[in-house]
């Protein structure tokens, strides 16, 4: 009895979400690119692997000095920044339409580069005496 | 050697010989290659050389007591801009100390920060591998790895590293910072990958202390090596064998 009440409770479960799908279900990202076609490589091969071509230059350039790229174009964080920073806010993050948000919310994917990174463009530091 | 550091020394030493060709003299006893050297501008794509050891040299009979300029740059250099709610807690990348011979009654003011240790203790102790040493002596905390467990705080001698203990924004895009990791002085890494000197001295100079030199330690023609042949020089906690970057002069 109890098994026959789980499989229907199961099927149900199954139906609803086969009906939030055809709904469309969670909107899709909408992605604005502010300056486009300047990008050091298509849209597709960024969006699949702009994590990896972050990563690898974080390590070349904190772990081993290496600035820049001696051909091509390196994967700078900042110089992502300053292409992709919104004409409005000045920057990649801060909100759900941000460059960045837009689709980190929506694949559900945490962002910390902006714990420490500067996320605005053409920002200036000030400091004072700690 | 792998095929690849081979391959880079290979690239370098063939830039070395172009460079050597390029020696020209300037003045008498002075040429262009002596001067290139004093902080050459590394090409994009190129690590940092081991043959460079970057340090500094505090001459602290012209450090002046009450005189913060290196503090104040280091501050707006790096972006250290937040109010910590318990001073304990605030940034320590370099603060003004004065100390007092207790036999003599002899003063003295000096800049105290990250030493860039040759052995470093920090490294020795990161569980993580965050805390590192570049090629060039530089000791740096890898911010990505670190885990802020702050056991290289408690390694250090010198107090010389602080922890993050709030949110921050407000960072120089060139030097990120943030809640949860350790950070010490970078010998403003940035502006030496520049060519340029790091802000405290930069400072210091311009307001004519000249109490603070930067330069490479294994060139025997840079000033800071020359200055550091020709004059007593020491290294705080020298019974360590940490061989530190920094090195003071009149204490």
């Amino acid at each position: 009895m109890l098994r026959t009440l789980l499989h229907l409770i199961a099927a149900a479960a199954l139906a609803a979400a086969s009906l939030a799908a055809q709904a469309g279900g969670v909107p899709k990202p909408v992605v604005k690119i502010e300056n486009p076609g300047k990008c050091i490589a298509p849209a597709d091969e960024m969006r699949r692997n702009h994590m990896e071509m972050l990563k690898h230059q974080r390590d070349l350039t904190l772990r081993e000095g290496v600035r820049g790229a001696a051909a091509g174009k390196a994967a700078s964080l900042n110089g992502c920044i300053e292409c992709h920073a919104s004409k409005q806010t000045g920057s990649v993050t801060g909100g759900k339409e941000s460059f960045c948000e837009s689709c980190h919310s929506y694949a559900a994917v945490k962002l910390d580069c902006w714990d420490c990174h500067q996320p605005k463009a053409g920002y200036k530091a000030t400091g004072a005496k700690p | 050697m792998s095929h690849n550091k081979r391959r880079s020394f290979l690239v370098a030493s063939a830039a070395g010989l172009g460079t050597v060709a390029l020696g020209v003299a300037v003045a008498p006893g002075i040429r262009l290659i002596e001067v290139s050297h004093a902080n050459p501008v590394r090409p994009a794509g190129q690590p940092a050389s081991s043959a460079v050891r970057w340090g500094m040299l505090v001459d602290t009979t012209r450090c002046a007591t009450g005189c913060d300029d290196c503090v104040k740059a280091c501050a707006a250099e790096n972006g250290i801009n937040e109010t910590v709610a318990d001073k304990r807690q605030g940034a320590q990348w370099i603060r003004k100390i004065d100390i007092k011979e207790a036999k003599t009654g002899r003063q003295h003011s000096l800049p105290m920060m990250c030493q860039h240790c040759a052995n470093p203790p920090c490294v020795d102790v990161c569980p993580t591998g965050a805390s590192m040493k570049r090629a060039d002596g530089i000791v740096l905390v890898d911010r990505h790895v670190c885990i802020g467990c702050r056991y290289c705080m408690m390694a250090c001698p010198y107090k010389a590293r602080s922890f993050v203990h709030q949110p921050l924004s407000g960072q120089n895009p060139e030097v990120p910072r943030g809640l949860g990791c350790v950070e010490s002085c970078t010998l403003c890494v940035h502006r030496v990958d520049k060519g340029q000197q790091p802000a405290c001295v930069e400072s210091c100079t311009t307001a004519g202390h000249n109490a603070l030199l930067f330069g490479d330690l294994n060139d025997p023609n840079s000033e800071i090596s020359r200055r550091a042949a020709a004059a007593a020089t020491s290294q705080i906690r020298a019974d360590l064998k940490l061989n530190t970057g920094v090195r003071y002069q009149g204490i």
